[in-house]
């Protein structure tokens, strides 16, 4: 699926407000998360998941082309865990991790 | 890194602020909007975000694991995880050197 698919679906449920308002609530809800997490916030959206900044250490890698060393620089990465009825969901209804 | 933690509740009054719905309908079109993804990724592969990132389903094989608490083996179902692939403005926007 993709956005400009969820917002169709959206569009069907939600007749009264415009296509470009729609259009936006699903960016202001992508761009809420986005600066939460340039601010180094975690964001937590119950049921569906969570979203948090994962710092990476500085690691040294090779070039896989000339087997080359490199260093690879510490950096900070968005990680999404996905909550307890999400995990279910996907698989058929229950959460494999509460087994 | 100010390390708090955003919810449910800034997100609806952000779509309050910014596209004029009213407090119930904002929190009714988060609702919606994560449960369209959550279906989506019920019976498909992908849903893809533009400028955000995908959100992945794949499927892992049973392995053999160890409960860390008693150091017994047990046997890991096969199970579909859901993963996150940011895109790379979202990456570029997290790692501000």
């Amino acid at each position: 699926m993709l956005k400009s698919e969820l917002i169709a679906k959206l569009a069907v449920e939600y007749s009264h407000l415009r296509q470009e308002d729609l259009e936006r609530v699903v960016n202001v809800i992508l761009e809420e998360i986005g600066s939460a997490l340039s601010r180094g916030d975690r964001v937590e959206l119950r049921g569906f998941g969570a979203f948090s900044v994962r710092h990476r250490d500085a690691r040294k890698g090779r070039n896989p082309r000339t087997g080359e060393s490199v260093e690879v620089p510490a950096k900070s990465v968005p990680f999404f865990k996905a909550g307890k009825e999400l995990r279910a969901r996907v698989n058929g209804g229950e959460d494999p991790e509460a087994r | 890194m100010s390390n708090q933690t955003v919810t449910r509740a800034e997100v609806t009054d952000a779509i309050v602020r910014e596209v004029g719905v009213t407090r119930q309908e904002s929190s009714d079109l988060l609702d919606r909007t994560l449960e369209l993804i959550g279906s989506a990724l019920e019976t498909q592969d992908e849903v893809k975000l533009s400028r955000f990132g995908n959100f992945v389903v794949r499927s892992k094989a049973p392995r053999e694991g160890r409960n860390p608490k008693t150091g017994q083996e047990a046997v890991i179902a096969a199970r579909r995880v859901v993963t996150f692939r940011p895109s790379p403005m979202l990456k570029s926007l997290v790692d501000h050197k």
